[in-house]
Order: structure tokens, then C-alpha cells, then sequence
């Protein structure tokens, strides 16, 4: 008998830019171990019987290096017996994590999972410090490698986004993120981050004053006459986050609190040049596995790497942004890579139980051409 | 090493004003924690605001007050309620506060109520008697108290002016003389207490006699400004431009002091004359380069930039006009002598601006400082002057500058025909540069104890061997100087012949080598005339040679059986950069402008500067282990073209090693790497053949979707794409690189010489190279 899967908890810590905010002294593997560990205290659950620590990284190497899963066991005090792999799905790492441990516990292979994901794009820079790409793909392929930016470029040329329609997306995206801190709704997701002798608790990344004026005024950063600015892409960031994943019935045994099922998984590639529109076959595929339309969807938190890509995705699939990322997205938040997928998935499950609605949907896109999916449905 | 440790430990700067905030950011330069205080403004919130904001300011502006930013860091903002008490741990108050006795001695009671017994006060006064400023202070205090008047901008001016008082004590003397020597790199000049002391005693007094000889001519400012500049050995802002720089508001302030201040038979009170004009400017905002203009302004109407300037006569703005000029030609044909006796108004101008003002200095021997020298340095260090006034009149012939002034019926002083008498102001004997007293007696020009000049060595000695580009001199103790003399100092092919030459003649009797000489900078690169000749003659196999033999030639330096000591200052671009990079050790000048600037003429570094910066990050501690940190680093540097700001900028880009070293009085610099070079030699071991491991093709595609990356986000044109994959293909290893496989110096310098030819054979390098050498700017092609 297939088991079915739960997201039991879902925490952060708070979303910095990278090299000028307060997580940028902070090492990836610390914040990470300090996320694990806040997500054990808030939810309760028996670190003995965690089976794995799954680690989404974008580029894991130098501080985020040498398995920086079994790293974060030790340093979050998880028993020994807790083992830790680091998966590497660019930005749809921590998602993965989550879809692997879903996948382990159908096959019977361990009960409770903390599906994590973590980004120090202050201390790891995009793309790694050794790039070292194939010479004759990045010659006759060169998509393979392309800039994200200039995708999005691609992206906003061949949906005929305007640089107003993807302002119109930032401000919003940042009205509602502003709306979410000052209520309150953000600070209950977020483990603060202590830092020797400061805690940082609040989110750093997002400028509620913005108005479309403002925004009007910024240069294009990735083509000379292009319609992407700084502000149209989501910010170089620190983060991490984590969610606990379980049975449903190890859940219910412990009285954990469960926040969503896992309804359908989905991950599909797409041509790297656009690979922002990854998330629609992804999703569309999720979709027929959990037998729904979209039209059966009531939250989407659908990542927003940049305003033209998420947009793309929205025109294409039919996107209701009414019902779509009511927190705001990473174009406000932030975007520390490994850690988005472990986001938006906890996110989603925790709006639905708050939100009190049945069906949830994230998804992301990710650099070199794929998108990934997930849908949830409340127990 | 000369620098000895001294008592100054740490400084405070009163006043965050445009001169103390600079020089308490000198004193950062310099390594010392600096205190920089001021007033909290009424109704402030933040009470460092006025110290802060100075800091931040300085951060931002240009020319830059830090030689790095990281030295802002030991500035300490604070003020003068909260922090005063912080006074009591400093080694040396320097006061840089209103120009105002009252408030300054008030200012003093206060300090001398909290500062140690041993603590130095100095005041930047640049008019005030230091005998007002000190009445009713403490015998500690007044034995304490000197006046030390830096020049605008500190940093970068050298000259400091030195003014004790009838109690200062020697030792405290000695040591602000020494600290701003050696640790600050100043020229220091000892001036008696008079006003204006020595550099604005002149230089004021000839500011205003060119205004009033221009109002009472029919020359106009550009006439005058191209007269009173580079023929007579003044900076091109010439005087106009002086006025519009220094600020022209304070000029009516500075005429009213001098007048003030100076004895009622002082010659300045009769070049006193109707500022109504100046006045009007001031009056319409019109205060100079700070405001809108002076006696030049941009016109920016109707879209354009037009350069005007006023005309002293209507008091219109016209568009500056090309000056012609026949005693410019006279000039140019027979000196300035030339000039001085042309009978057309620039001529009659510039004679009666030069007479006046160089007779006034004759007659200020002694009242202002104890000899000629001293005021020669004044002007050269304080007014950036080529020659002194004194040696202007040598240039002129004192004998004649005499018989004119006689001629017309004017004054002499004794002084003046004493020089007319004996000659000359300077003369040379037994290789010794010597200087007139007022006795009549010439004495030799006394050096600071750890001074070394190289044109005293040359007066004295013949060069071990020489041909018309470059020379070795013997500076002793076993160490020789390499010195390049070519226009500009560029580098040609005799230059790499006498570096061979000298690889093998210094092992004879010498034991190292200082590359160094003592032209306005260190060497601008190679001689980029001559490759225009083979590029269009399509001879490449002769460029091929060129490049081969800079290669071979630096390469055999770097090896040579001695260490080799490089000394650049000023601008070391180019080849120029290379020489530096290939020496054995630097010992750089604090004011070095190191760059990699072959990019800007369609090339890249091809006498080793790809290799050797290569090597240089291969070893960097700072970048992350692999492959690809190392050739990023190499590649930014080299393509973006950058040029250091200062020594300490050039060790931040990898220009000098961690352990080379840096002098900051020009005056020490042959010393200092003669020093460097000394040390080197107790048991020098030539270095190993470096090796560099390189990614090979996997780092070329990196750099190239990079550098296409920038085209299309319009940061980079179609050419730079072109240089950039050359230099991809040097920097990245070539096909032969790989993580497996070190690649050789020699291997990555045939990669070097490859591109370089390659590139040589392009219209895009013939375009940029030509566009540089006619309009001295990148052609972004």
C-alpha cells in the first residue's frame, strides 16, 4: 500500500542580499544547522527518528562543500544516526529534497525526512569560483551556459513583456511582502539567526515604499536596450529553509502538525535559452498526476527568479494572480537559490491550512532549462 | 631602512573642513590612527555629523584624499564636547580650523587643559602670526606649538611649510620634521614667521601682479594663461586658471590680509589694484571651478559644451580662442629669453609679470627663509613650478635679467647684482651642485641623511655604460641604477640592448640592480610609433622579433645571477608595468599608477604581462583555490585595463607583491630600493622557472561568454570582443592547458607573443592605436 506523504513544519530563516546585508558574514552551513534546528524545536518531532537530512545547494562547494548535509547534522545536534546527502537541482534543489524524501518514504525507506535548502550568495558566488564548462557545448550549445538574465530577456521578447507589466508585477510583489511583514504573517515562518552577538529576525530584502516611478528610472542590466532591470530580477540572496516530511500516519502517531499532503510531483525540461518557462510542463504535469485543472488550485506560490519569467509562466498557463504568491514572491523576498524550492513548497502548505483551502501549487524554474512542481492538498 | 620609529603614535585634526579632513586622511594614509573633530552644528542629531560627512565625502571625491579606502577606516569621526577628553592620548594636535586668532587661541586654553605635557599642538594657519596665536599660552604649551601649513590637496601636494616660534623646542622640531619627511613624504621647508610665510608670499604677490599687468594690458586671459604656464615652467592652469581653481572668492580675503599683514614698504602694496572685476564674478557665483565658472565657464547652452572665457575688457563671456602669439614663437625658437624680450604683449606681459615678482623674491632672502634653496622648493613643491624663482633667473642669465631691469631704470637689490656679478644663482663644481648666499659665498646643497638622488650621482660620476635611451649608473655599496631617459620614457629596443648589457656587466663588480629614474613618471610603456611603421609595412616577422626580445630580455632579468629592485612612481604603464612586474622586488612610490593598458591600443601585454600577472595570482592568497580564480583575476585586470590609483591600490589589484615595499617622500625612494636591493643580495638565489596551471578550453569559454555577456548588456563594443578572445586564449592556457598539466612561463609567454601578432594584424588594433597617438584616447571601436 502506497504511504501518503505529509509537510509536517515549515520554517526560514530571514531572506538577506547578498554582500551588504546581515547574513553575508554568516556561513551557509551555520544558517542551515540554525534553520534544522529551529524546525525540530518548533514542530516537536524525535530527532531518533529522522531518517535523512536532504540539503538542496545550488553550488556546493567551498563553505557549502565536502556534503554540507552531514556538516549541518553535526552542527544542528541531530543524533548520529541521522544521515545527510546534498542534492543539486540549481534552483529547484530544495524542492527535489522534498520530492526525495516523499519518494523514500512510498518506498517504505524511513518515515520522517527535513528537507532542507540553503544559499550563501555572499560566500559562494553564482556559478561557483571554478566554472569550468564543456568548451565544445559552450561553443556549439552555448544556451547550456546562458546568463539567467539574458533568458529572461528571451523570455520577455518572445511573450511581449512589457518593462511596465514586469514593474506592475515588482511593486506588487513588494506591497504584498511589505503587507505580510507589518502583519506579522512572515515572522512566523522565520527562525532568527543569531550571528555572534546579534540576531537577525526580519527579512531585508524587501522596500515596501516601491512605486513603478521609481522604478521607471533603473537601467537595463543584461542587453544594452533590454526591458530587465535590477529591480525586475530577484535579488542576490542569503537564506535557508527546511520543512519536515513525514508519513501521514507518523505524523498523525506523534501529533505533529500537519500543514498539507503531497498530492503530485512533476519535474520537466525545457530549452535552456527560456528556461524560465520551466514551471509550465512541470506543472502541467503535476496537474494530470493529481487528476486537477488549474482551475482547482487555490493557492500558487509560483517563484518569481524574474518578473518577465514569472509572467511568462502566468500568460501560458492562465495564472490567476489573485491567488498567487499573497505573501509576495522572490522578486521582493529574495532568492537564495538551494533555499527557494524548500520555501515556496512549506509556504504553500502553510497558506493552504491558513488560508483554510483544499489544493496548492509550486513550482520554479531552473537555470540550463527545467522546471519542477509540486501539488499539495489539505488533510 | 631609513625610516626611523618615531614618538607619533597617534594624531588628532581639529577641523573637518576641506584641509583638515584631508589631512587627517594623509595622516591615515600613513598608517597613524587619526582623530578627526569638530563642532556639533546646533539642533544636530548625530553628533560626529560634520566629521562623518568629511569622511564619506572624501570617499567619493576626486582626486582621491585615501590612497585606499581601507585607510578611511583608522579615521575616527567625533567632536568637540563628547570626544575632547580623547585629546589627552594623542602625540600631535594639528589645528585646522577657522582662519580666525581669537577663536584659535580660545581653542588652544581648551587643549592645553587636557593634552599631555609632551603632546604637539601645530596650527594650518596659513596668515596669522604664529606670535598671536600663542599669547597667554602655557611656557609647555608655546614650547610645544609649531606651525605646519600643508598645501591643497595634501595629499598630493608635497610642500609643508615649517614655522617655529621663539620657544618651540628643538626636539619637537625635529620631530614633525622627520615624521612629515619620511612618514607623510613631504618637502619640508623651514620659513621664518612672516606672512604667507614663503610659497603664498610669492605666489600671491605674482598672482596679483599678472591681474593687475593683464587688466592694465590688452592681453587677454588665454594669452595670459598660455604665456604664464608652460613656457615659463608653471602648471597649464597658468594664472586665470589658478584664480578659477583656488576659488576667486578668496582672493579679495587674501589681498586684504596680505595688505593688512605686510609692512607699509612691502613691494605687494603696489600691486594692490581695483578688484571691482573679481568682485563682480564673485557677487554673480561665478567663484571658480566651484562655482559656475570663473574666469572660464562651460556654456552648455543650446546643447553643446562650449569652453569660454571672460574678456577683461567688456566682462563678456567669449568662446576661448586659439592663441597666437609671435613671442610664443620666439619662444619656441630661442627660449625664454625669447619670450621675456619679444616686444608684442605676451612678450612685454610676461616680462613685466616675471620681473616683478622674481626681483620681489630676490629682496625676501632672509626675511622669509634662511636661502634660495629654501624658496626654490617652496615654489616647486607648494606651486608645482619646474624651476624656483632663483632658478628661473638662471635660466634668464642673471647678468641679463639685470641689465633689463637697469635698462628700464628700475631697482636692484644688492642680492640681484651680486648674482649678476658672480653669474648665477646655481653652479656645479666637483660634481657638486652648490647654491649663492647672501654673503656672495656658494655653499652646497646639504641632503637629508637617507636622500638619494640620482642627478647628484649624475654630477658627479660617467655611467658604467649607456647608449641614447638608457644608462647604468653606479649609486654604491656594489648596487647600480637602471636609468631610461627616452622621451616619455618610453620603452624601445636600445633599452632591452642595455638591459642585456647589463645582465651581463653588473655581476662584474656590483651585486644588484634599482630600476629607477627621476623623469615626471616612471615610464609610460612601449614605444607605440614604431609599430604603426610594421603594421602598415605588414612586417610581421620584425614585430615578431620586437616582442620576442622584450620577452626574452625581461625574462632573462627576473633570472639574471642578481636581485633586481624596481622603483616606479608616477605613471608605469605598459611595458612600463612590465619591467616593474619583471623585476626581482619593488619598491614602489606611494603615488604609482601601475597598469596593464595594452587593451586600450587594441593589443594585450605581450613582454610577459599576461604571464607575470598569472604567476602573481597563482600564489595570491586571497583568491579561492582552482584554476578559473586565477584567470578571472588576470583577465579583469587586464582587460578592464586597470590602473592603480596608488602603491597600496596596486597591491590590492596584485601589481606589487604583499612584501614589497612602499615610500612615501619621492626624495627616499632610490635610498629606499637601493636598501631593498641590498638585502636581497646577502644570499640571493635566482628564482625557480614559475609554472602556472591553467584550464585550457574550458577557461577560454568561460571568459568568452563573459566578455559576449557584456556586449550584449552594451558594456563592451564590438572590438573588445576581439582583444578579449585573444587574451581569453593567453590567459586560459591555450589548447594545451589543463587542471593535469603546469604550463611554463615559457609556454604561456609563446602564447603571449602569439595573440599579440595575431591582434597586430588587425584593422581594429591599426584603428585604436592610431586614434590613440592622435587623440591621446581609446577608440572604442
Amino acid at each position: 500500500m502506497q504511504k501518503n506523504v505529509v509537510i509536517a513544519g515549515y520554517v526560514r530563516s530571514p531572506f538577506h542580499f547578498s554582500k551588504k546585508g546581515h547574513l553575508a558574514k554568516v556561513r551557509p552551513d551555520e544558517m542551515a544547522a540554525q534553520v534544522v534546528r529551529g524546525l525540530v524545536e518548533k514542530t516537536g518531532v524525535n530527532t531518533a527518528d529522522i531518517e535523512d537530512l536532504i540539503l538542496g545547494c545550488a553550488f556546493p562547494e567551498g563553505e557549502q562543500g565536502l556534503n554540507m548535509a552531514r556538516i549541518v547534522t553535526f552542527l544542528a545536534k541531530l543524533p548520529i544516526s541521522v544521515a545527510g546527502t546534498t542534492v543539486n537541482r540549481f534552483c529547484g534543489s530544495s524542492m527535489q529534497s522534498i520530492h526525495m524524501a516523499a519518494g523514500a518514504i512510498q518506498m517504505n525507506a524511513g518515515d520522517a525526512f527535513i528537507c532542507a535548502g540553503v544559499e550563501s550568495m555572499s560566500r559562494v558566488p553564482m556559478g561557483g569560483y571554478n566554472p569550468m564548462p564543456h568548451p565544445g557545448l559552450a561553443t556549439h550549445y552555448e544556451q547550456a551556459y546562458m546568463a539567467m538574465g539574458v533568458t529572461a530577456e528571451n523570455l520577455a521578447e518572445k511573450y511581449n513583456l512589457s518593462r511596465q507589466r514586469q514593474e506592475e508585477l515588482t511593486v506588487i510583489s513588494h506591497q504584498r511582502a511589505g503587507d505580510a511583514r507589518q502583519s506579522g504573517r512572515l515572522a512566523d515562518e522565520i527562525i532568527p539567526i543569531i550571528n555572534g552577538d546579534t540576531i537577525i529576525s526580519s527579512d531585508g530584502c524587501i522596500r515596501e515604499g516601491t512605486t513603478a516611478e521609481a522604478l521607471a528610472d533603473l537601467k537595463p542590466v543584461f542587453r544594452a536596450h533590454g526591458s530587465v532591470t535590477a529591480a525586475t530580477s530577484s535579488p542576490l540572496t542569503d537564506g535557508a529553509s527546511a520543512t519536515l516530511v513525514t508519513s501521514e500516519e507518523y505524523a498523525k502517531a506523534h501529533g505533529l502538525p500537519i500543514l498539507a499532503r503531497i498530492k503530485s510531483i512533476a519535474v520537466a525540461g525545457c530549452a535552456p535559452e527560456i528556461m524560465g518557462i520551466g514551471p509550465v510542463s512541470a506543472t502541467m504535469k503535476a496537474l494530470s498526476r493529481a487528476g486537477l485543472s488549474l482551475s482547482d488550485i487555490d493557492i500558487i506560490e509560483l517563484n518569481e527568479a524574474f518578473a518577465a519569467q514569472a509572467l511568462s509562466c502566468v500568460d501560458e498557463l492562465g495564472v490567476d494572480m489573485e491567488k498567487t504568491n499573497i505573501d509576495g514572491g522572490a522578486l521582493a523576498l529574495g532568492h537564495p537559490l538551494g533555499a527557494t524550492g524548500a520555501r515556496i513548497t512549506g509556504k504553500a502548505a502553510a497558506l493552504l491550512q491558513r488560508e483554510g483551502k483544499q489544493f496548492a501549487l509550486a513550482a520554479q524554474c531552473i537555470g540550463g532549462g527545467q522546471g519542477i512542481a509540486t501539488i499539495l492538498e489539505a488533510v | 631602512m631609513t625610516i626611523q620609529e618615531t614618538v607619533i603614535k597617534k594624531v588628532a585634526v581639529i577641523g573637518s573642513g576641506v584641509m583638515g579632513a584631508q589631512i587627517a586622511a594623509h595622516f591615515a594614509n600613513a598608517g597613524v590612527p587619526t582623530l578627526l573633530l569638530d563642532i556639533v552644528p546646533k539642533g544636530a542629531d548625530e553628533r560626529n555629523v560634520l566629521a562623518s560627512n568629511a569622511i564619506a565625502k572624501m570617499l567619493k571625491g576626486s582626486p582621491k584624499a585615501f590612497v585606499h579606502p581601507a585607510a578611511a577606516k583608522r579615521v575616527t569621526p567625533g567632536n568637540l564636547e563628547d570626544d575632547f577628553d580623547q585629546l589627552r592620548d594623542v602625540d600631535w594636535i594639528v589645528e585646522a580650523i577657522i582662519e580666525d586668532p581669537d577663536i584659535k587661541n580660545h581653542l588652544y586654553k581648551r587643549i592645553d587643559t587636557v593634552r599631555k605635557d609632551t603632546t604637539i599642538v601645530s596650527s594650518n594657519t596659513s596668515t596669522i602670526p604664529l606670535s598671536h596665536l600663542v599669547k597667554g599660552l602655557s611656557d609647555s604649551f608655546r614650547q610645544n606649538f609649531l606651525v605646519v601649513h600643508f598645501f591643497n590637496p595634501p595629499r598630493y601636494m608635497r610642500l609643508l611649510e615649517l614655522v617655529v616660534g621663539a620657544d618651540t623646542k628643538l626636539d619637537v622640531l625635529s620631530t614633525v620634521e622627520q615624521f612629515s619627511d619620511q612618514r607623510l613624504g613631504k618637502g619640508v621647508v623651514h620659513c621664518y614667521d612672516r606672512p604667507g610665510f614663503v610659497a603664498n608670499r610669492i605666489g600671491i604677490f605674482w598672482m596679483q601682479c599678472g591681474y593687475a599687468a593683464a587688466l592694465s594690458s590688452d592681453i587677454t586671459v588665454e594669452e595670459a594663461d598660455a604665456v604664464m604656464s608652460r613656457p615659463v615652467g608653471i602648471p597649464k592652469t597658468g594664472l586665470f586658471g589658478l584664480f578659477d581653481l583656488i576659488g576667486i572668492d578668496l582672493h579679495p580675503k587674501i589681498d586684504a590680509s596680505m595688505a593688512n599683514l605686510l609692512p607699509a614698504d612691502d613691494a605687494y602694496h603696489s600691486q594692490r589694484c581695483d578688484l571691482s572685476l573679481i568682485n563682480q564674478l564673485i557677487e554673480a557665483g561665478y567663484t571658480g571651478r566651484k562655482g559656475k565658472g570663473g574666469f572660464y565657464r562651460l556654456n552648455r547652452s543650446g546643447g553643446g559644451k562650449v569652453m569660454e572665457a571672460k574678456n577683461l575688457k567688456t566682462g563678456d563671456y567669449a568662446p576661448v580662442q586659439k592663441v597666437k602669439l609671435e613671442s610664443l614663437k620666439a619662444f619656441k625658437t630661442e627660449g625664454l629669453s625669447g619670450l621675456l624680450n619679444h616686444p608684442d604683449r605676451g612678450g612685454q606681459f610676461a616680462w613685466r609679470v616675471l620681473s616683478n615678482t622674481l626681483a620681489y623674491t630676490a629682496s625676501l632672502v632672509t626675511e622669509v627663509a634662511d636661502n634660495i634653496v629654501a624658496i626654490d622648493r617652496a615654489m616647486t613643491f607648494g606651486y608645482a613650478w619646474n624651476a624656483g624663482p632663483f632658478a628661473l633667473i638662471d635660466q634668464i642669465g642673471a647678468a641679463d635679467f639685470v641689465a633689463k631691469m637697469k635698462d628700464e631704470g628700475r631697482p636692484v637689490s644688492d642680492f640681484l647684482n651680486l648674482a649678476a656679478k658672480v653669474g648665477s644663482f646655481y653652479r656645479t663644481i666637483d660634481g657638486n651642485l652648490q647654491y649663492l648666499d647672501v654673503t656672495g659665498e656658494y655653499q652646497n646643497i646639504p641632503r637629508e641623511v637617507g636622500v638619494l638622488l640620482l642627478e647628484d650621482i649624475k654630477r658627479k660620476t660617467s655611467p658604467i655604460i649607456s647608449n641614447q635611451s638608457a644608462s647604468l649608473w653606479d649609486i654604491g655599496d656594489g648596487i647600480t641604477c637602471f636609468e631610461v631617459h627616452t622621451k616619455v620614457n618610453a620603452l624601445n629596443m636600445d633599452v632591452m640592448d642595455l638591459i642585456d648589457q647589463s645582465i651581463h656587466v653588473v655581476p662584474k663588480n656590483h651585486k644588484a640592480m634599482v630600476i629607477y629614474n627621476e623623469a615626471s613618471h616612471f615610464s609610460v610603456g612601449a614605444d607605440i610609433n614604431g609599430f604603426v611603421d610594421l603594421i602598415e609595412q605588414k612586417n610581421w616577422s620584425e614585430a615578431e622579433k620586437i616582442v620576442a626580445k622584450g620577452q626574452s630580455t625581461f625574462l632573462a632579468l627576473k633570472r639574471s645571477p642578481f636581485p633586481v629592485v624596481a622603483a616606479p612612481f608616477g605613471m608605469a604603464l605598459g611595458g612600463g608595468c612590465e619591467m616593474v612586474l619583471y623585476a626581482n622586488a619593488i619598491q614602489a612610490h606611494v603615488e604609482s599608477y601601475l597598469g596593464l593598458v595594452e587593451a586600450g591600443v587594441g593589443l594585450i601585454p605581450g613582454w610577459g604581462g599576461c604571464t607575470a600577472m598569472l604567476e602573481r595570482y597563482s600564489v595570491s592568497k586571497r583568491l579561492p583555490k582552482g584554476p578559473m580564480p586565477v584567470v578571472n583575476a588576470a583577465f579583469e585586470t587586464i582587460s578592464m585595463a586597470k590602473v592603480s590609483g596608488s602603491a597600496f591600490d596596486a597591491k590590492d589589484i596584485g601589481f606589487l607583491r604583499p612584501d614589497d615595499g612602499i615610500t612615501f617622500n619621492r626624495d627616499r625612494l632610490l635610498a629606499d630600493a637601493k636598501a631593498k636591493a641590498l638585502e636581497l643580495a646577502e644570499n640571493y638565489e635566482i628564482p625557480e622557472v614559475a609554472e602556472v596551471t591553467l584550464p585550457g578550453p574550458t577557461g577560454r569559454s568561460v571568459l568568452a561568454s563573459a566578455v559576449r555577456d557584456f556586449k550584449v548588456r552594451g558594456l563592451a563594443t564590438e572590438y573588445d570582443v576581439v582583444v578579449c578572445d585573444a587574451l581569453a586564449d593567453v590567459l586560459s592556457g591555450g589548447q594545451a592547458g589543463d587542471v593535469t598539466t603546469p604550463l611554463s612561463e615559457e609556454d604561456v609567454l609563446a602564447l603571449e607573443l602569439k595573440s599579440f601578432i595575431d591582434l597586430m594584424q588587425k584593422q581594429g588594433t591599426l584603428d585604436r592605436i592610431k586614434h590613440m597617438l592622435k587623440a591621446g584616447k581609446p577608440l572604442r571601436n
